[in-house]
Parts: structure tokens; sequence; C-alpha cells
């Protein structure tokens, strides 16, 4: 087979052939370095300004951890009680169903102007962001109990919490795991978006301060240190999916 | 306290029709008892009734045990679809009742009737390394694990291989012998293998069957079970069944 070999080496070809394509772009059309620097000068900016990206991205990826915490924990939280609760669904669904039409982004602003440039508006606005694909996934997921469990749940006499941790939360292990794929996703444009609206540290707060000053080099650099971040996120959510799939959860 | 009789009188009413006219029927207690009809008849709402479970069909009448205890906590049921947890293996599998229940079972007692459906040395294998007919022993042994008087089974052997739904039936024959158990199904030769009273359901009522004096589980090839064979294939509609060769 002409195109067999291990995944790593795959994803470098692949990695190479986009570096080699923007890099051709950038000679081909003689686009100015301040309006699309090449790879070869974002590689310069990146070893160049190392601490200073190291610093804020450490600063982000710690927002980034907290709020990802945060909202997790919520989301599940709400999941499990909206499942024991018929009065929680009651009262509580139609305000999920409103909730997520709201754009959250469109609230950083907000969040913003009541929390000030600090921890914890970023923290809010991600926990806010991936609350609700989790809350929302676990939750369907948990509600739809294959009948014939629930035929054995009716006729061992199941409490609805027993019901709840032995049957439906294991079932649900796939909904916790497309709701955390969207989290991890919107988790990084949240603190991205956070820190533009208002902050005096992170990733994106480098990128505005670089946009500003005409080093575009530098912003590609704080992007491509904002991408791996999403990259690790990734690659831990996709570790969680087969290990449920050893598991036989999905 | 030993298995008791089931007593059925009224008319299943389904959402439109009338699914079953009038009907009268004693289960007798500690035996099997076999409902045989074709698929959509309401043979499956009969037994969720029977079971308390929640379903679209509604008894008009009674559904009692005979010495007058309530039926709900003494069923057990087994269906077509095993029902087992994918992420558990099978002693997990045989004891989720019971854990659900909020009791510690015993795993010892799993174990031994696993033992006694022929997979010992399968206790920790999950649903999906077993094969289908090995799903069903699971099942088989977690009905068994629930020690209930009454067992009702939801045409549990119609999707095994032939010899595979042979080997289960007279597993099921031996194992639960002693309790109530009520059997639909849509075959009549599982019903002749199995029944020690049987009947046709069909939306006229539910009339008896005649049975081979043979006790099951009776042969397959035995003369009289053959003739009776035909003699149901003939009473469930078919005309004209074809003369052996």
């Amino acid at each position: 087979m002409p195109f067999a070999g291990h995944r790593v080496w795959r994803g470098a070809v692949s990695f190479a052939l986009a570096m080699a394509i923007w890099q051709l772009v950038v000679t081909l059309s003689g686009v100015p370095r301040f309006i699309l620097p090449g790879p070869w000068l974002v590689l310069q900016a990146l070893s160049a300004n190392a601490a200073l990206l190291w610093q804020n991205a450490l600063w982000s990826a710690g927002n980034l951890a907290l709020g990802l915490g945060v909202g997790i924990f919520l989301g599940v939280e709400t999941a499990v009680l909206l499942t024991l609760s018929r009065r929680a669904r009651w009262l509580l669904r139609p305000m999920l169903v409103v909730a997520q039409a709201v754009p959250v982004f469109a609230l950083a602003p907000v969040i913003t102007l009541w929390l000030g440039y600090g921890m914890p508006s970023k923290i809010v606005t991600i926990a806010l962001v991936t609350y609700f694909p989790i809350a929302s996934a676990l939750f369907d997921r948990l509600m739809a109990l294959p009948p014939g469990l629930s035929d054995l749940s009716r006729l061992a006499g199941a409490s609805r919490w027993r019901e709840t941790l032995l049957l439906r939360l294991p079932h649900a292990v796939p909904g916790l795991i497309s709701g955390l794929r969207l989290a991890v996703v919107y988790g990084p444009l949240a603190v991205l978006i956070g820190e533009w609206v208002g902050s005096s540290r992170g990733l994106g707060h480098l990128m505005l301060m670089a946009n500003g000053r005409g080093q575009t080099a530098l912003m590609f650099a704080a992007l491509v240190v904002l991408a791996a971040l999403s990259l690790v996120l990734w690659v831990v959510v996709e570790a969680l999916a087969r290990w449920a799939a050893r598991r036989s959860y999905i | 306290m030993s298995a008791p009789a089931i007593h059925l009188a009224g008319v299943l009413q389904g959402a439109k029709a009338t699914l079953i006219e009038p009907f009268d029927i004693t289960l007798p207690g500690g035996q099997w008892s076999v409902l045989l009809g074709p698929s959509g008849v309401g043979k499956t709402s009969l037994l969720r009734l029977l079971a308390g479970l929640p379903c679209a069909a509604q008894m008009q009448g009674q559904i009692i045990a005979k010495d007058g205890a309530p039926l709900a906590s003494r069923v057990t049921m087994m269906a077509q679809d095993d029902q087992l947890l994918p992420w558990a293996g099978a002693l997990k599998n045989v004891t989720i009742a019971a854990r659900l229940r909020g009791e510690r079972p015993d795993p010892n007692r799993a174990r031994t009737l696993l033992t006694k459906v022929g997979l010992g040395a399968e206790t920790d294998r999950k649903p999906a390394e077993l094969s289908a007919g090995q799903r069903q022993r699971v099942a088989l042994a977690r009905t068994l694990f629930e020690g209930r008087d009454i067992v009702l089974l939801d045409e549990p052997f119609s999707a095994l291989d032939v010899v595979t739904r042979h080997q289960m039936q007279g597993l099921a024959a031996r194992l639960l012998a002693g309790r109530t158990v009520v059997l639909i199904t849509h075959d009549p030769a599982e019903a002749l293998r199995l029944a020690d009273h049987a009947w046709i359901v069909a939306r006229g009522g539910i009339s008896p069957c005649a049975l081979p004096s043979a006790l099951p589980p009776r042969r397959i090839d035995a003369p009289e079970t053959l003739a009776a064979q035909a003699d149901l294939l003939r009473r469930m509609g078919l005309t004209s069944p074809d003369k052996a060769a």
C-alpha cells in the first residue's frame, strides 16, 4: 500500500505539505510580511519570543483549565439533576432550550463589564460556553434509556437514583464524550474572545498587542501556541473516548 | 411459597380496536403455559400487562395470581432481546437486578448459576465477547438469580439459530422446572416442545390446544409431536399443510 504508515508519520507529512503551500503562497504572491508572514518567519517569532509566549500561554491555559472544569462539573451536575427530578425537568428544561439559543460568546463584553479584566470573567465565559453542550448532550442520552433496560429496571423495582447510577449514567457515557468534544472546541475560542474583550495577560491579549504594533509574525506565533493548546485538549478527549470504547461504553 | 397459578379473564383492548375478544384462562402454577399466535396479535401486550410494565393496550378484566398475593413483585421476564448491559461482564449482568434494588448480591450464587448455564469460564466476558446463544444463557442466569415464582418468556429463543435454540429450550425447561412459566411464541414446534399447557391466541379469543401425552421437553421427531404440529399450523390459519414427502 503506497499510502500506508504510522499515524504520526502521516500527520507530519500532512503538516509539512500545509507549511509548504503556505510558504509558496507567500513567496509567489509577494505579500508584505506585516500582512502575511511565511511559516519560517512565524517559527522565528516563536523562538525569539518563547519566554513571552510561554508566560501568556500558561495564563490562558490556567484559565481554560479552570473554566472547563467548572463548565463540565456544572454541566454534568445539571444533567443528572434533571434526570433525577421530574420537577427540575419541568422547571428547567425550557430554560435550557432557550439558553442554548443565546449566543453565549456575545455575552463576553457584559461578563467583562460585571467581573472586570481579570481571571473571573474568563472563567465564567469559558464555563458558560462549555456548560450547555455538556449538559444537553449528557442529558439527552441520560433520558434515552433503551426500552429493554427500562423494563429491567422496572421489574427489579429500582429507585430512580439507582437506575440513574447503574443504568443511565453508564449508558450516557457517549453523550458525555460528545459534549466534551464540543467543549474542547468552544473552550479555547472562549479564552480568546474573553481576552480580546478585555485583559492584561494571555495569548489573546498578546495577539491584540502584537497586532497593534504590526508584529504580525508574533500574532501568528500566539495563534500557533493556542492551536497547540487545543490539540492537547483534543488528544485528551480522544484518549477518553478510546478508553470508553475499550470498556464497551460506546 | 409455591409458584402460583395465574387467572386472566376479560378483553384486551388496543388504542383503537379490540385486540382479543373475551377470554378466560387459568395458567396452572409451577408449569409451562405457552401462548401461541402470530406476530401482532397482542401476545406481548398480554405479557407486559402480566408483568406490570407500561403497555399501549389495556386489559378490561383481571389478571391475578390465584393465591391472592400481588403479582408484580413475583414476576421476572426474559425477552427476545437479551437486555444485557454492554459495559458489564456476565457476572455483573446476572446480579444487576439485585444491585438495582440496592442489595448486595452473592457473587458465588451468580457464579454457580453461570456454571449451570454452561458459562462458568466466561464470568468476566462482556456481551460483545459472547455469541447470541451465550448472551441468552447469561439472560437466563439473570432470570434464575432473581429466584421469582413466575417467569415470563417473550420469544426469548426466536432470534437464535436452530441448533442453539433447541439447546436453549432444553436448558430452560430443566432450569425453570417448578416455576410458573408463561412462554409466548409464534412457533408451533417450540410450543409443542415445551408446553405443559398451550393456547392459541387470536383476535376471536384464546382457545386451548390439545398436546401429545408425552411430558415436555418433548422429542421433536416423535410422530405424535409432528402430527400435533401440523394440526396447530392448520388451526393458526395454514389452509393446506404440505403432505409429507
